[in-house]
């Protein structure tokens, strides 16, 4: 794929009438989730992406080794986010007194009282739920990607993963701490530790496994495991 | 929407005697109860989707009110007590000369929030009256309120991480106050709220409209 190309588009064909989708398997169809437009499947190849011509959602994206990828980036995810909430994260200083931090700090500095479910919101939502996210994803893609039948239970594993999709909040902490850092640099002097820079790869991680990771094709490995 | 060439008339799978899954985009026969490939209850309609968005919503609105009226931190530095609500603390900020921190922090914790609360009273309520605005606006504006309402959080894991932080015994210390625990609860509803809403009724509004439009 040339680096300079546009990315290419593939619209879903629709079927002319109700009655032509009346017609065909159940397997051939797929619809769209937003607007409930429902079309006849019809597999994109790898890079390009089938769109729905309502509201533009995009329903399939299957990328090459898109599996392969994911799988890595899972792995390396897990050793950071890990790695990454039990070492120093930032410290400061002021006129000789110090203080250092971790990420697991940071998150359960709420503990008076009501405070206590605010800690583990947090803890949740910055270090738990990815990490959760990305053991479930190792779990349900890698017999898929090994042409083995489906995991016990992968179907479940998957839907959880989806379900806490929204609340997997790791790059809005990273802009929090661009916040936080401004507001202490006046009081006093900040230095980063070793978690501060695995958590900015972590953040681009993420970002990246969610942009390779193509959910249908997933549903339907899920269903079809040998076939893909 | 202008693509020359596509025929614009799409097949829903409700008019198509069809059930679909929105989560795992399979079709179903119409009266079909679970996905039998992910397990999801089908319904062709959530029908008491508005009434969840309601709820969810009002709860949201509810907490937002002390969020902003209690401190959000508590600034002990020497002998001197510094309590700061969301909006204070921007303008101490924006005193200090840093207007885009200022600017950040007044986006993600009033004007995200606020706008958040408006965008979804407002798809609630247009999806009902019919052919008030065009289905491709209210999409968007549903895009955007999925996408963005996580954002607000920002000024939760500020206050998390500064409170960690700065803890030097008998020179500064800094404590969360009542409202980042509203803050946060406020968040949480409205994301839930949004995520109630069942986006597929903004174009059963349109293609009612259509239909109206066909027989004048």
């Amino acid at each position: 794929m040339g680096v300079l190309h546009p990315p290419r588009y593939r619209y879903m064909w629709r079927m002319s009438d109700a009655m032509n989708l009346t017609k065909t398997p159940l397997e051939e169809l797929i619809v769209c989730p937003i607007c409930d437009a429902t079309y006849q499947l019809q597999r994109p190849k790898a890079g390009e992406r089938a769109v729905c011509v309502r509201c533009h959602k995009v329903l399939i994206a299957p990328r090459y080794k898109a599996g392969m990828q994911i799988i890595a980036i899972a792995i390396a995810s897990v050793v950071l986010v890990i790695a990454a909430s039990v070492f120093p994260f930032l410290e400061i200083s002021v006129a000789g007194r110090t203080n250092a931090v971790s990420i697991l700090d940071a998150a359960l500095s709420f503990t008076r009282g009501p405070m206590l479910v605010l800690a583990l919101l947090t803890a949740g939502f910055i270090i738990f739920v990815p990490l959760l996210r990305m053991l479930l994803t190792l779990y349900v893609l890698i017999p898929v990607v090994l042409d083995r039948p489906a995991a016990k239970h992968a179907v479940w594993a998957f839907r959880i993963s989806e379900a806490m999709r929204p609340w997997s909040m790791a790059e809005i902490f990273a802009l929090g701490c661009a916040v936080a850092l401004v507001k202490v640099a006046d009081l006093a002097t900040v230095s980063f530790g070793p978690a501060f820079w695995m958590f900015g790869v972590l953040v681009v991680l993420v970002i990246a496994q969610d942009g390779f990771m193509c959910k249908w094709s997933v549903w339907n490995s899920l269903e079809y495991p040998k076939k893909r | 929407m202008e693509f020359t060439g596509i025929p614009q008339k799409t097949v829903t799978a409700r008019e198509a005697g069809l059930v679909a899954c929105t989560r795992c985009n399979r079709a179903w026969p119409l009266g079909t109860d679970v996905c039998r490939r992910c397990g999801k209850t089908l319904v062709s309609r959530d029908v008491f989707s508005l009434q969840k968005v309601w709820a969810l919503w009002l709860v949201g609105l509810m907490c937002y009110v002390p969020a902003n009226m209690y401190p959000m931190l508590r600034t002990q530095q020497l002998f001197t007590v510094d309590e700061s609500t969301i909006i204070g603390g921007a303008v101490d900020l924006a005193h200090y000369g840093a207007f885009g921190i200022a600017a950040v922090i007044l986006v993600a914790s009033v004007v995200i929030p606020l706008g958040k609360f408006w965008a979804i009273a407002f798809l609630a309520v247009s999806v009902r009256s019919k052919g008030t605005f065009a289905s491709g606006k209210r999409l968007l504006m549903y895009e955007i309120v999925e996408y963005i309402g996580r954002w607000s959080m920002i000024d939760i894991f500020v206050v998390a991480i500064l409170s960690a932080l700065v803890q030097l015994q008998g020179l500064a210390s800094i404590t969360p106050g009542p409202a980042a625990f509203f803050f946060a609860l406020s968040v949480i509803f409205t994301m839930l709220s949004a995520q109630a809403f069942d986006p597929r009724m903004i174009w059963d509004a349109q293609s009612e409209d259509d239909k109206a439009f066909e027989n004048v």
